[in-house]
């Protein structure tokens, strides 16, 4: 027996019971755009939090106060021995040779007023490469000026929102705003950036390091940002960096991770979260596998006496079972071709909605999902389609 | 040549025994038309069930052209019946979704012959029990004769040697019957062995030979022109229904 006859068989049987074989392909279409459509949500994150990270540069070694092994706490919040201090990034910037950048960072949460117009926001202390370091630029005036880190200066730079919130349509450039209880002049707004893990940019006060850390009387800093000039260098400017710190503090109490790590991280995390997802939406197609199943059995009971009247003609019991079984494979390859359909519809949707949100079901999904919609039908056909052949033509004959 | 041994078909039923077929011995020479004939139980259907390869007999040597068929492997049965053995039924057994053609050319599809072989073996059977007309339309949409006479083009479209027929009138009007009668008679008449199982002796009184089936045995062998005997036999005697 050839394919096509198969096929065209199982097509033509298929199309007899119109709703019946619609309500079992929309079972599995709803499985295979659950599968996909979940996947390219999560590889879209993946692909945007890893995004977020290339934007930063990936030769960025990030300093935090506090040691995981010796605290028990998470680095940067309590339990560290020794403050991360200005002279500590100094040390570092003077010791190590591969830093091409290092910028100490303070950050506190402040309200910043202009007139009648205030609001609470992320204050962030830092240094003239800041701007480097976090890929931002500058939309207009300038950035902080270089002067010494120890150097409290009243200027500040403000992200394009906050400027917007507080100045409406004014020129905030040379106005004074107060930032806690300091007064200091705007002296440059930020292009828009978004947000930049997790922080919104377009929202921030930047203000000298000294500034910031005079402003929330504190004397450590929250990290620093250490920019290496190569990329093969990272490994070794961290020990460097670990080195030096241990050496000046006593004991290794500071965290020092690379851009590269934190993105792996997380990007490991997410690629186990969008395959459990899809894991997840995969159980649908188990469903509609088992809804196919049942069709297939009603179907088997119904032509009963066709199958006896099949074997008669000298079909033989593999040719019975096959035809059944392509059926099967038939109605869950066709859900499957609707559900991509489906899926690549909403998935185009979602990206219309969202344009910076990158939403792509990668290739192996798409190749998963369909095959695995084609296995469903395999799987799920070949108990009824087993019955059928088992069938005893005398009996099945008789049966109208 | 049908060659049937001792032939004894049995079922067991709560235990006991049921003899369908008896120490049934039988020859049916290339060409002869044969009608079975019986009380309902008799053994008719099983008779005609174990000719055609669809059961086995339980014990008995069964011999088709010479050839021992009844330890014969399900796929080998499954050849028996396509090339050598057609079937009619009295329900006609057409699938309702194909129409008249494609009912004829399923066997074929399953022999797995190339696509214009079966189209034009498919013409040839439509334009020999004269449907040529009819063979677009689905089963529902033909008279019972045409039903019938599908169904007999697709029992002889893989040119088998013999023809069994069960209760192929059953089903019609005496016109339409007749047509169905003379269809087959003129495929005896061109070679084909027809064994028919009938209840009508007016379709017995056509064949060669009739077989009289009584508890599972051959309990008499005439000639068609001796069926007045067998109707007398076979009438429903004072309070029977």
């Amino acid at each position: 027996m050839r394919f096509s006859d198969l096929l065209g068989m199982a097509a033509v049987a298929l199309a007899r019971h119109r709703l019946r074989t619609g309500l079992s392909l929309l079972g599995v279409a709803i499985g295979v755009t659950a599968v996909v459509l979940l996947t390219a949500l999560g590889e879209g994150a993946r692909k945007y939090v890893s995004g977020q990270f290339q934007a930063l540069g990936t030769n960025l070694l990030i300093v935090l106060p506090g040691k995981t092994e010796t605290t028990g706490a998470f680095p940067g919040f309590g339990g560290a021995p020794n403050d991360l201090t200005l002279q500590d990034a100094r040390a570092i910037r003077r010791r190590v040779p591969q830093a091409e950048l290092v910028v100490p960072v303070a950050i506190g949460n402040e309200t910043v007023s202009h007139a009648e117009r205030r609001r609470q926001t992320i204050v962030i202390g830092a240094t003239k490469d800041f701007l480097e370091a976090r890929r931002l630029g500058l939309a207009h005036g300038e950035f902080l000026p270089d002067i010494d880190w120890e150097r409290a200066m009243p200027v500040a730079v403000l992200g394009p929102d906050l400027a917007r919130e507080l100045f409406r349509d004014e020129n905030p450039l040379g106005a004074i705003v107060r930032v806690g209880d300091a007064r200091v002049r705007v002296i440059g707004v930020l292009e828009p950036r978004g947000t930049q893990l997790g922080l919104d940019v377009d929202e921030v006060v930047i203000v000298p390091v000294a500034s910031a850390m005079r402003i929330f009387n504190r004397s450590s800093l929250f990290r620093l940002l250490i920019q290496v000039a190569a990329h093969s260098e990272l490994a070794h400017a961290q020990q460097r960096v670990v080195g030096i710190i241990s050496e000046r503090h006593g004991e290794e109490d500071v965290t020092c991770v690379t851009q590269d790590s934190v993105s792996g991280g997380l990007n490991a995390i997410l690629a186990v979260l969008t395959l459990a997802v899809a894991g997840i939406a995969a159980v649908s197609l188990t469903v509609a596998g088992i809804g196919i199943m049942n069709v297939m059995l009603v179907s088997v009971s119904e032509r009963t006496s066709e199958v006896g009247l099949l074997r008669a003609l000298g079909a033989r019991r593999a040719q019975v079972r096959a035809l059944f079984v392509v059926e099967a494979i038939l109605l869950s390859g066709a859900g499957g071709a609707v559900g991509l359909g489906v899926s690549w519809l909403l998935t185009r949707l979602f990206l219309a909605w969202y344009p910076a949100f990158p939403a792509a079901a990668p290739a192996w999904a798409v190749g998963a999902a369909l095959g695995l919609s084609l296995a469903v039908g395999a799987i799920f056909g070949v108990l009824p389609a087993s019955q059928a052949s088992r069938l005893d033509p005398v009996l099945a004959l008789r049966k109208t | 040549m049908i060659e049937l041994e001792g032939i004894w078909r049995t079922y067991q039923m709560g235990g006991e025994e049921l003899h369908a077929l008896a120490d049934v011995s039988e020859r049916i020479e290339p060409g002869e038309h044969v009608a079975i004939m019986g009380p309902s139980g008799s053994g008719k259907s099983t008779l005609l069930n174990v000719l055609g390869c669809l059961d086995r007999a339980t014990r008995g040597t069964y011999r088709l052209g010479g050839r021992e068929v009844q330890d014969l492997s399900d796929i080998e049965l499954s050849r028996v019946r396509q090339a050598e053995i057609g079937f009619v039924f009295q329900s006609y057994h057409l699938v309702g979704r194909l129409d008249a053609a494609g009912n004829v050319e399923l066997p074929m599809v399953f022999a797995g012959l190339p696509r214009k072989e079966r189209r034009r073996r498919v013409l040839e059977a439509v334009r020999a029990v004269g449907l040529e007309d009819r063979m677009r339309h689905r089963p529902a949409e033909l008279s019972g004769g045409q039903r019938q006479r599908t169904a007999i083009a697709r029992a002889t479209i893989m040119g088998p040697r013999i023809l069994l027929a069960d209760e192929p009138t059953g089903n019609l009007d005496s016109a339409s019957g007749r047509q169905v009668l003379d269809l087959l008679e003129q495929m005896n008449a061109a070679g084909l062995t027809l064994i028919v199982v009938t209840h009508d002796p007016a379709v017995a009184r056509r064949a060669d030979r009739i077989l009289l089936l009584g508890d599972g045995r051959v309990v008499r062998r005439l000639a068609g022109s001796e069926v007045a005997e067998i109707a007398q036999l076979l009438a429903p005697r004072v309070g029977e229904p």
